[in-house]
């Protein structure tokens, strides 16, 4: 038996020891549910550590094991395989487990004292945890859908942890109602592979031909369902309500890990089981013209948040956009047969989920760490910060460069790609998809520049400037172990940034196993260089970009620029009141605020919100109340929800509470059912 | 040389010729590098003194700008006890910014190895860590003034990033690659072209860099009026060599704008070798160029008066829509199925 088999399923078990064991304290709470909550994580930590590893050794040695476990259906036994693409998720997940295990201990000691039930919080998240390795690890879609409910319905329970406040209830309430309307497409989505293949198994999935027609079917059914656990837009709604309201470093995980795992399902359908052969570019239309209108909304809806950890949320939403962008163009390309490009644009898709579930797990900690620090998660009420949590601080700005894709960090990296894939839209010959693509290339530069509005507005307001409450400036730096877990992230996000070449080389073995042909052009290369695309046989000279030698760049402009101001001596700054053009001295009420900051923005895209703003005016004080309301609530659910409400009402028509009138409904259906089947 | 590349197989070969192992190109890119920083004061001068003689005045002397920096690096910096070390190494950061941006836009030659390390793209990502820093560094010392700039700074960019996108991937369609010196090399080659696409390009080009350099009608660099300034109102707080940095780089990237247009659209007389009387001539040529860029810039901005704040996303909705509208013609009359 290879190592690697028995490494990745170690993972899984440990997982869910560390649920059994944060039962444990019910025995006993008060004596040490400290030392159960540690043991907990740490047995999460150690199977983040299997998982990485085993995921990391796929990717290297790319054996793929596969074994049936005897379990479950008596004639359909549950099927694991982990391939590169398995392997590659895998390494996602335990490489933000890693930190998540190292910060929880001391992050939800705070939870103690609001008398909340650490041992739920635990037992549900080691359940998580495990579910979402096997839905990597599943490779029959019965496998695939008990791992996928496992996620969802441990994760209502995380959402819904503090259940004292309404508002996580809702939140709750609308994550499980998605969740389960996503859940349903998959499975109609595997129903109609299953049903060509006549097996639930992947691999008898994969080898069967399907008309044009049952391909976009099968398509359009995962595509939604898995869209949903990604929160494409418009079916995004749940992901800004339910991923604030969990604690932080769940947040972490649900943004950082559960999306990508989403995005897997969704790679491993399309070109996994359907196959590249079958792929339509028309797909690549749709999911391109989603992708950008996903982007650019996510990222207009966090310019517009207040709550620190909604801002993330709905960057996520944002960052699933560009992650779809990738995969538009992958498959048009792959559908109008250029397949190295296809593969350029998967790759830069599997970069960018790796970059979002390192940045953002970054982001969601640190926001915990403020959160943690301070008991405020309104960042009109926060400021200053900066001097309070230095070391978060620093972390904090290396996520947030990170996210708003400033190079030399590795948010950067991936955009990078996703652009270089989008200009060799001239190989192509239809003429709309030629214009097509460019536009939605522009779309990510807005949204690109849009990113960096909203993190400096995320940072400067929270972290820069005064304290604007006293909460904020008593505020403490964190603990060591959630500090380590920053750091560790942070050091994730320099080096993909810089060690692009080898990373992608690595990438390249998964596109190797899943589709056959990898892209050509990375195996030549050096580990200084990113040349994606060259064409060998003509005068192009391709694009480049090489990360060590920008990072040496910046090394020896910063050398060169302290040796000279080393040499003058006038090194010493005056600190001095602030001058502010010679007005009263400013105190912290007469900051910029988030809200003012996103001003301009709001009145330039107001046609995007739906916001209510009013002035109300006292004798000597006046108010403003401002709501900006997602507006895909007006636009896209109330009028699902009014029509389900109509048809509700009228279909009570048949319930006439006759027991005989009910027989014969019923019957009238065997009959239909049999004629049916007949056919 | 195009051949060479062609029949290439090897990496080195490949990334513009063989510039990477050639010291003289690696020189020639520092000197490069280095003049640029030396003659951006000299434009900033020039342009004031444009305007002085369209506003019949007599102006600063041309050389003013450098005695200013000289000046401003002889003071002592004062800091605003409320700022955090953000605002301290935001000039640094912004300057070194601009400065690698700079390094990868040829100059003179175009045989620069730079051009491979880090092409367009990556340039546009350069000066957005720049401005990254610059907006952090408006909101750091927690001023009413400090904020608007940034939050004004944050709504142009936002609309200017994408109109010069959508402008450099005209000319990236054109030549198939984002590496500026060989997208330049090429399009020399292609001797005088008029595209029409080019036509839209490079006004929408224009448009940005005046929005993107806080020039005359998006914004004047030469107010301290606090309603309507932006890039002024980030810097408030700046004193001494960290103001002199601030501006510096400010002039820099007025310089980086001027280049990039006038080599990409104008790339004639660029130096192809390295050699002393081609590269002479290049200086000669750029020199002149940015004389003329810089002229169009002082009558404009003595013929515009500055708009509102809140005209300038229709103003930057128009560059974006010409970019688009270059595009298109791109793609209807230039491409060939």
């Amino acid at each position: 038996m290879p190592p690697v088999f028995d490494t990745f399923l170690i993972g899984v078990g440990l997982a869910l020891l560390s649920a059994l064991a944060s039962l444990l304290s019910q025995f006993n709470i008060r004596r040490w549910p400290d030392l159960v909550n540690r043991l907990s994580f740490t047995l999460l930590g150690i199977s983040g550590l299997f998982a990485a590893y085993s995921g990391i050794t796929q990717l290297v040695t790319q054996e793929t094991t596969e074994l049936v476990i005897p379990f479950g259906l008596p004639w359909l036994h549950w099927h694991i395989k982990l391939d590169a693409l398995s392997g590659f998720f895998l390494f996602i997940i335990g490489l933000v487990l890693i930190p998540v295990a190292t910060y929880g201990p001391s992050y939800c000691k705070e939870f103690r004292h609001s008398g909340e039930q650490l041992p739920v919080l635990g037992f549900f998240t080691g359940l998580f945890v495990a579910g979402m390795m096997m839905v990597v690890l599943a490779n029959d879609a019965y496998t695939f859908m008990i791992a996928w409910e496992v996620m969802s319905l441990s994760s209502y329970f995380l959402v819904t942890f503090q259940h004292r406040n309404p508002a996580n209830r809702r939140a709750g309430f609308i994550y499980l109602l998605m969740a389960h309307i996503g859940g349903l497409s998959i499975l109609l989505g595997y129903g109609v592979l299953a049903g060509f293949a006549d097996s639930f198994t992947f691999d008898a999935m994969q080898h069967v031909s399907l008309s044009p027609f049952w391909a976009s079917t099968a398509f359009a059914f995962a595509f939604i369902g898995f869209g949903m656990k990604a929160g494409i837009v418009p079916l995004h709604v749940w992901l800004p309500e339910a991923h604030p309201v969990a604690p932080s470093h769940i947040s972490a995980l649900m943004s950082g890990v559960m999306l990508k795992v989403a995005v897997y399902g969704m790679v491993r359908f399309t070109l996994g089981l359907i196959g590249v052969d079958q792929i339509q570019w028309q797909w690549g239309v749709v999911v391109l013209i989603i992708g950008s209108g996903t982007a650019l909304y996510g990222v207009l809806y966090a310019l517009m948040q207040r709550d620190i950890k909604r801002i993330l949320a709905y960057s996520s939403v944002e960052n699933i956009g560009i992650i779809m962008l990738g995969f538009g163009l992958s498959l048009v390309f792959y559908g109008t047969g250029h397949h190295q490009l296809g593969i350029m644009g998967f790759l830069a898709m599997l970069y960018h989920s790796l970059n979002h579930a390192v940045f953002k797990s970054l982001l969601f900690l640190g926001a915990g760490s403020v959160i943690h620090g301070t008991h405020e998660r309104d960042i009109e009420h926060m400021g200053g910060l900066l001097k309070r949590m230095p070391w978060t601080g620093l972390f904090f700005l290396i996520g947030v460069i990170s996210i708003a894709s400033l190079p030399p960090f590795n948010g950067f990296v991936s955009e990078w790609l996703i652009f270089q894939t989008a200009l060799h839209n001239w190989t192509i010959e239809q003429g709309i998809l030629r214009f097509m693509i460019p536009s939605t290339a522009a779309v990510l530069a807005m949204t690109g520049a849009l990113a960096v509005g909203a993190f400096v507005r995320l940072y400067g307001i929270s972290f820069l400037g005064l304290p604007r409450t006293q909460h904020v400036r008593n505020a403490h730096e964190a603990s060591g172990g959630m500090l380590f877990a920053l750091a560790y992230l942070a050091v994730f996000c320099f080096a993909l940034g810089i060690l692009v070449a080898p990373v992608l080389a690595l990438l390249n073995h998964i596109p190797d196993q899943l589709i056959g042909a990898g892209l050509g052009s990375l195996n030549e290369r050096s580990w200084l260089w990113l040349i994606p695309i060259r064409e060998t046989d003509s005068a192009i000279v391709p694009a480049s970009y090489s990360p060590p030698l920008v990072l040496l760049g910046i090394g020896l402009v910063w050398l060169l620029g302290s040796i000279i101001l080393h040499v003058r001596k006038n090194r010493k700054v005056r600190r001095a009141e602030v001058w502010d053009c010679g007005f009263s001295t400013p105190n912290a009420r007469m900051q910029y605020t988030g809200m003012a900051f996103s001003m301009p923005l709001r009145r330039v895209f107001k046609g995007f919100f739906t916001i209510e703003e009013k002035v109300e005016r006292h004798e000597d004080t006046s108010r403003h109340f401002l709501t900006v309301e997602d507006r895909s609530w007006k636009m896209f659910y109330q009028p699902i929800g009014r029509s389900v409400l109509f048809i509700a009402r009228h279909v009570t028509l048949i319930q006439s509470g006759n027991i005989r009138t009910y027989l014969a409904w019923s019957l009238a259906t065997i009959v239909l059912l049999l004629w049916l089947v007949s056919l | 040389m195009i051949a060479a590349i062609a029949s290439s197989d090897i990496l080195l070969d490949s990334v513009s010729g063989s510039d990477l192992l050639n010291p003289f190109a690696w020189l020639m890119a520092i000197l490069q590098a280095f003049l640029f920083v030396l003659l951006s004061p000299l434009l900033s001068g020039w342009i004031h003194k444009c305007k002085a003689f369209l506003q019949n005045r007599r102006g600063a002397p041309v050389l003013q700008p450098y005695r200013d920096l000289r000046k401003l690096f002889g003071k002592e910096a004062i800091v605003a006890e409320t700022t955090s070390i953000i605002f301290r190494i935001a000039p640094y950061i912004v300057f070194s910014s601009t400065l690698l941006a700079v390094a990868v836009i040829p100059l003179v030659a175009t045989m620069l190895p730079t051009a491979a390390i880090a092409d367009i793209i990556v340039l546009i990502g350069f000066l957005a860590l720049g401005r990254f820093f610059l907006v952090l560094a408006g909101l750091d010392a927690g001023t009413a003034f400090g904020g608007m700039g940034s939050s004004r700074e944050t709504m142009i960019s936002s609309m200017a990033e994408p109109a010069a996108l959508m402008a450099i991937f005209i000319l990236a369609m054109t030549v198939h690659t984002t590496n500026l010196a060989a997208a330049i090399e090429l399009s020399l080659q292609n001797g005088f072209v008029i595209r029409p696409s080019f036509l839209f390009a490079l006004i929408a080009l224009l448009m940005v860099a005046v929005a993107e350099t806080g020039r005359i009608p998006i914004d004047n660099p030469s107010t301290h009026l606090e309603l309507t300034m932006i890039h002024e109102a980030m810097l408030l707080e700046y004193s001494g060599r960290h103001l002199a940095l601030m501006e510096w780089s400010a002039s820099l990237k007025l310089m980086l704008y001027g280049v990039l247009i006038s080599n990409i659209f104008f790339p004639w007389g660029i130096a192809t070798e390295l050699t002393v009387p081609a590269i002479l001539m290049a200086l000669l040529a750029i020199i002149l160029k940015l004389f003329v860029l810089a002229m169009i810039l002082a009558l404009s901005e003595t013929v515009l008066a500055k708009m509102r704040v809140f005209r300038a996303p229709q103003y930057l909705n128009l560059a974006f829509f010409l970019a688009l509208l270059g595009m298109i013609s791109h793609l209807v009359l230039e491409v060939h199925v």
